[in-house]
């Protein structure tokens, strides 16, 4: 029997931690994933989890930690947020070159600046290109559930990556929900133990890493490397599906489509913000308009065959995205989309459309607009100037 | 992509053969086994472990050895010379 739990989503994250039994954590306290960092110590401390715990000075060294301890052959868990990741940035890309499968959580927070606390996607999409696998939670129970998958997508002999779980600072970080916890020895069974073969520091059998390497062996290696990165699409649909049945909870794998059967005009959306377009799309529907939804749970790697298949009927689709790609007056996922979409047979107009910056709420009624907004592209047989999703009461 | 490697991370002696140290070397360090007195300073200070103790005897093994002259500086018998390395 599942235990029924009321959790935010650090304790959701903190509990899919443990449950993997991870034989080192090292993470360094930010807001908003301070208490992740908290709730794993006091598992440590009652005795629950026998991970050790590196109590570090920063984020870089969190980073660095846990690449020894997987270097060594651990089972390694850190979690952490917008500056904490910047300060991780030359170790946070030796991990997925040196192919360790080390699971982060990424309790999504604005970049700097102005200061802000609050949510927001720049930290996580900005260093989507440093080799991790990313995906992204829509509400608590995925986020348990995925840190949990995540170290079998990542130990997968096909793969071999490191993985970051994304979720939205506050809106799910601090949210309580009804949270149902796996059986222990469940999860016990499902994950097993990381036995590395390909990278090692084992005194018994000495491996230098990491020596001076021409050209030729680094164009091998990231060959690979990316190779690797397309093999977790596969691998993380098993892994989807082998959870369902064991636990009750399939997800659809990197992209999750709600409504898109018949709809005519899609919107695309990542993390917590899905809810509220989720109801905009049923009061759409309400009134005639035959609207859909496609939430990216993956971005690394961006699964282009399954974003073209379910955009592949639309007369028109918009992306919001709770981020900004400096240099396109667009989102980071819009362009992405879009770039998948040029190998797809359906290239409609579309809609780029910002909101959610700095912890703003993304509101039922936004997201009605933004499906007006993209309702009106088709229309019109053009794409759109960038929105931005404003609190017309805050903006006064 | 035809590889080259068995490994998919850059691991073991493999970056550092392909790189072969030994290629950057413009002047070669050579024992005058006459005047050396086995004392073992030229291998003490080598950077790159390149002198070897064999049959009693200092053996200079030349595969990572940038002939950087610092055994020869050493070399209380001055037993050690650095003859300049053939354009390849």
């Amino acid at each position: 029997m599942q235990k029924v739990e009321i959790l935010n989503g650090n304790k959701a994250a903190a509990i899919g931690a443990a449950m993997s039994r991870p034989g080192v954590v090292a993470a360094y306290p930010i807001t908003p994933q301070t208490p992740v960092v908290e709730y794993f110590s006091e598992f440590a401390a009652n005795g629950e989890v026998d991970a050790a715990i590196s109590e570090v000075e920063s984020e870089l060294t969190a980073m660095s930690v846990v690449t020894g301890a997987s270097l060594a052959g651990s089972r390694t868990f850190t979690a952490t947020a917008s500056q904490g990741l910047a300060l991780m940035y030359e170790p946070y890309f030796r991990a997925s070159t040196l192919r360790l499968p080390i699971v982060m959580a990424i309790v999504n927070r604005e970049m700097i600046s102005p200061q802000s606390v609050w949510g927001g996607q720049q930290d996580s999409m900005s260093v989507r290109d440093a080799g991790w696998l990313q995906m992204y939670a829509e509400d608590n129970q995925e986020i348990l559930d995925m840190i949990i998958q995540a170290f079998k997508i990542a130990e997968d002999k096909r793969v071999l990556l490191p993985i970051n779980i994304c979720y939205d600072g506050f809106y799910l970080s601090h949210m309580t929900e009804r949270v149902l916890i796996p059986e222990q020895e469940k999860v016990d069974a499902f994950l097993g133990s990381y036995k590395p073969e390909h990278i090692i520091l084992d005194p018994e059998k000495p491996m230098a890493v990491d020596p001076l390497t021409n050209g030729v062996l680094v164009m091998e290696y990231r060959n690979k490397h990316l190779k690797a990165q397309q093999n977790a699409l596969t691998v993380l649909d098993e892994v989807d599906k082998e959870y369902g049945r064991l636990f009750g909870r399939e997800y659809g794998g990197a992209v999750e489509e709600y409504r898109m059967e018949d709809a005519e005009y899609a919107l695309v959306t990542t993390g917590s913000m899905s809810g509220a377009a989720k109801d905009a799309v049923d009061m759409q529907r309400e009134k005639g308009i035959k609207a859909g939804l496609v939430r990216m749970r993956m971005i690394r790697p961006f699964p282009k065959d399954r974003v073209c298949k379910a955009l592949s009927r639309v007369k028109s689709f918009g992306v919001v995205d709770r981020n900004v790609s400096f240099g396109w007056d667009t989102g980071i996922v819009y362009q992405e989309v879009k770039a998948a979409l040029y190998d797809g047979d359906n290239k409609v107009p579309s809609v780029p459309i910002i909101g959610g910056l700095g912890g703003e709420d993304i509101s039922v009624g936004m997201m009605m607009d933004s499906i007006d907004r993209v309702v009106k592209a088709a229309a019109e047989g053009k794409n759109s100037e960038c929105i931005w999703l404003m609190n017309e009461e805050e903006a006064k | 992509m035809k590889y080259k490697s068995k490994h998919i991370v850059p691991i073991g002696t493999e970056g550092i053969h392909v790189l072969n140290t030994g290629d950057w070397r413009i002047q070669r360090p050579l024992i005058d086994q006459e005047k050396c007195i086995k004392c073992g300073i030229c291998l003490l200070h080598c950077p790159v472990n390149s002198i070897k103790k064999t049959d009693g005897k200092f053996i200079i093994t030349y595969d990572y050895c940038k002939g950087c002259g610092i055994c020869a500086h050493e070399c209380p018998k001055k037993a050690i010379i650095l003859l300049p390395e053939e354009e390849k």
